[in-house]
């Protein structure tokens, strides 16, 4: 069995299969990294993973999971201007809270060097939004490199990090869901570690540290004079790439993981058809001015690929301007050339679009094709066997009217406002709910409100929403729903597990927190005991200002994963005995366990390969023909 | 191998899709045949969709295009019908561990349920050959992924890849009691 945390600090170089994310691991481990931070978030957390894999006593770097981004930035920051090169990684939405201080990196001298890696999102696959991070790198003046690859995502990381120390600066190392998680053949150097100097280097009267009022001026213009100095070292870095097709009629411009495609699109040229000449940037923000000028220069036409936002094509056409270049610039030609991931199949249809002669017409799809025969019913993400959440949904929602309110929040209990259960149905951010149904019960007599937060949310942002409850006195319930993990993106701890990713650390308890910002009217309870959650929830409803219920059950997901690798451990089922069932279909219609699945003639069977045995479906049947399978 | 071989892998979370992956992009490596791969799952973990994607061969992106998976490798029906549809070229084939974890449209008695045979009807409407695969003899539920793929080797579906190539990646990713039992598996 292969051990990739020996060979990420492998001293010779070497060659194997691994994703974007394994390969960003190594890299660090070769450019000297000495700390590194994050806040759990797809398409990031493998990068933890792999950091994981290599032995405590082997890991040539600190790690944490902070409690947020934010903090994870300021960790990040911290370290680096005391010398040492520091990483900080995050998905996409993760930038939003950490903007507050990250927007400040680029007026900072940050002696020991900064990347930010960037997780972000094309096509929304796990995130409430797909917004375009590059936006953030020209609002702070931050450098920013865009990998195609895992290979380049390796690559690039160096070329980053050793900018970052050089220039005593952050840059963004952008990555995309399908960069990360790419897999192929990587090729890794040497390594030959060097001893760290980690004297605290901080030293607040060589730079100002403190922009405030008249200080902020030179500090921004020393960012926007980096700007121009690592521009003019583009050329040198070798970041960009030029694929000449010998075509002075067309180009492409494109960055990331987009060129892929264009490259897979284009392969569906004739033979013998002349294809478009392509650009790739590698370094987005600055981007090489001479470069792309000349490139628009030698071409008549060039068209610019963007997934996402069109924020080079309005660079280009500026800059085009400007120079009084001909060159016509084809950017983006509707909404849906803003929207979605830039697939092969997306990218030979904008193609198309800007040059229709460009590939032979697509076939007719023979009839029925795909289109006669039976359609799949959809299969949307949903809670697991034994989930701790729908017990709670099931029971709470027994206690509300119609017309009440529930709000939802981040984590493996969003996936409550799908049918069966339709609780927590509005969702702004991690943390928002607290305050949003703060909102929501103001000038409301008649509609109460409900709202969700998982345990590592509280932690993470959820603190200031519950303290403003508390302090302006909104007439809300708010129900914990405690799992006792950071279950939807893989289990890592957070501050109230009892454990860090270095050990064992103290248990922060959910209850002292609120007690501690003086929230007085708490309950817990398991969620499996739904008829005493049920009357809780009644009960704190009719009650006046802020009220919390702690409503818990480990992970069982987590917990029956541990529980497997026990020796001793046997599988636990349960079974419907059909002499007593009456298909009156609660447990499959209202409580939903995905356990139970229905046949032709409306019979109810107990699916083996997921049953956990758990047992928690066993009271929600009114004539009891849930039993124990023996 | 002349041109790209795609093999596209689907089944719901929790299967074991993940290690299917790795198994094949190993083996394909140990034949050595040049790949691409990437899975995707997001929040599909929690009893939703899970896929995968391998390129074997010449390909830039991870990702296949719409309509061009030579082989479709599923867990599940559901998810064998819906890749089939979406995913199978003309003239591919699917293979399918023929279990069914019924979506909740069908619990909830929204949508029929779907059979073995609507899996066979959206092949054939491409010319595809459909190989469902079910076995009563596995030690272990989460082993349906190999008895797939052992009987993928059996009937020479991904070319260039051998019994022995996926015996190495299996070495590769498994150790104890584990990998004998897997490796006894495929035969």
């Amino acid at each position: 069995m292969k051990d990739m945390g020996r060979m990420l600090v492998r001293r010779e170089a070497f060659s194997e299969l691994a994703i974007g994310n394994t390969a960003i691991v190594r890299a660090m481990v070769e450019a000297g990294v000495r700390v590194v931070t994050s806040y759990p978030g797809s398409p990031t957390p493998e990068i933890a993973e792999a950091i994981k894999s290599i032995a405590p006593d082997e890991r040539p770097f600190y790690f944490e999971f902070s409690t947020n981004e934010k903090v994870a930035t300021e960790v990040a920051f911290g370290a680096a201007i005391n010398g040492r090169l520091s990483v900080a990684f995050f998905k996409s939405v993760g930038l939003n809270v950490a903007a507050d201080s990250f927007v400040q990196l680029p007026l900072m001298d940050i002696g020991g060097g900064m990347v930010i890696i960037l997780g972000d999102d094309p096509g929304a696959n796990s995130s409430q939004n797909e917004q375009d991070n590059r936006h953030y790198a020209k609002l702070s003046y931050c450098p920013l490199l865009e990998p195609a690859s895992a290979q380049e995502a390796y690559d690039m990381f160096k070329k980053a990090a050793s900018l970052a120390r050089e220039l005593r600066t952050a840059v963004i190392l952008r990555l995309t869901t399908h960069v990360c998680h790419a897999k192929e053949k990587l090729r890794f150097d040497a390594w030959e570690p060097a001893t760290p100097d980690d004297t605290p280097r901080f030293d607040p009267d060589s730079s100002s540290f403190i922009p405030i009022a008249a200080s902020v001026f030179p500090m921004k213009r020393r960012a926007l004079e980096r700007l121009a100095d690592i521009e003019k070292r583009l050329p040198s870095l070798g970041l960009d790439t030029l694929v000449d097709n010998g075509n002075g009629e067309r180009g492409i411009v494109v960055a990331g993981l987009p060129f892929a495609s264009v490259m897979d699109a284009l392969e569906l040229c004739p033979p013998g058809a002349r294809r478009p000449d392509i650009l790739k940037l590698g370094a987005v923000y600055p981007f090489d001015r001479a470069l792309v000028r000349s490139f628009l220069e030698s071409h008549a036409e060039v068209k610019v690929i963007e997934e996402l936002d069109p924020i080079l094509e309005g660079d280009f056409k500026a800059l085009a301007y400007d120079l009084g270049l001909h060159c016509r610039i084809i950017g983006k030609k509707d909404i849906d050339e803003t929207m979605g991931e830039c697939t092969p199949g997306k990218a030979r249809a904008i193609l198309a679009a800007a040059w229709p002669d460009l590939f032979p017409p697509e076939p007719e799809t023979a009839a029925g094709i795909g289109e006669t025969d039976k359609a799949p019913p959809p299969r949307p993400a949903q809670m697991c066997p034994g989930c701790g959440h729908r017990s709670a949904f099931y029971a709470i929602k027994k206690a509300l009217r119609p017309d009440d309110i529930t709000v939802a929040d981040i984590g493996c209990h969003t996936l409550g406002h799908l049918p069966p259960y339709r609780m927590g149905r509005v969702l702004l951010s991690m943390g928002h709910s607290t305050s949003t149904a703060s909102g929501l019960a103001l000038m409301n007599d008649s509609r109460r409100v409900v709202c969700f937060i998982g345990d590592s949310t509280f932690f993470h942002a959820g603190l200031p929403g519950i303290t403003n409850a508390v302090y302006n006195g909104h007439r809300v319930l708010l129900i914990v729903m405690e799992n006792g993990t950071t279950a939807m993106t893989g289990h890592q701890d957070h501050p109230g597990t009892g454990r860090n990713f270095s050990g064992v650390t103290e248990k922060l308890s959910v209850r002292a927190a609120l007690e501690g910002l003086g929230v007085k009217n708490i309950r817990e309870v398991d969620t499996y005991k739904q008829q005493e959650l049920t009357g809780m929830v009644g009960e704190a409803l009719d009650e006046p200002g802020f009220k919390v219920i702690i409503a818990r059950h480990p992970c069982m997901l987590k917990f029956t994963r541990e529980a497997r690798r026990k020796p001793g451990w046997s599988a636990r089922r349960v079974m419907i005995d059909l002499s007593i069932c009456t298909q009156n279909h609660e447990c499959i219609e209202r409580f939903a366990c995905p356990t139970f699945q229905r046949t032709e003639d409306g019979t109810i069977m107990v699916n083996a390969d997921l049953c956990i045995g758990d047992g928690s479906c066993r009271q929600t049947c009114p004539v009891q023909a849930i039993v124990p399978d023996a | 191998m002349n041109g790209t071989f795609n093999i596209y892998m689907a089944g719901v979370g929790g299967q074991g899709i993940g290690l299917l992956a790795e198994l094949l992009a190993r083996a394909a490596d140990h034949a050595g045949l040049s790949l691409r791969g990437c899975d995707t799952h997001g929040l599909a973990q929690r009893g939703g969709m899970v896929t995968s994607h391998l390129r074997l061969g010449v390909a830039y992106s991870p990702l296949i295009p719409d309509g061009q998976a030579d082989l479709v490798i599923a867990l599940e029906r559901t998810e064998a019908l819906r890749s089939a549809r979406s995913m199978l070229k003309e003239g591919g084939a699917v293979i399918w561990y023929d279990a069914t974890w019924q979506a909740l449209d069908v619990r909830t008695g929204a949508n029929p349920p779907v059979a073995a045979d609507d899996v066979r009807k959206a092949a054939e409407s491409k010319g595809a050959a459909a190989h469902p695969v079910r076995r009563d003899d596995l030690p272990d539920t989460r082993m349906q992924n190999v008895a797939v793929v052992a009987e993928a080797l059996r009937l020479a579906l991904i070319p260039g890849i051998e019994l022995d190539h996926v015996k190495a990646a299996m070495s590769d990713l498994m150790a104890g009691p584990g990998l004998e039992t897997n490796l006894a598996l495929l035969g």
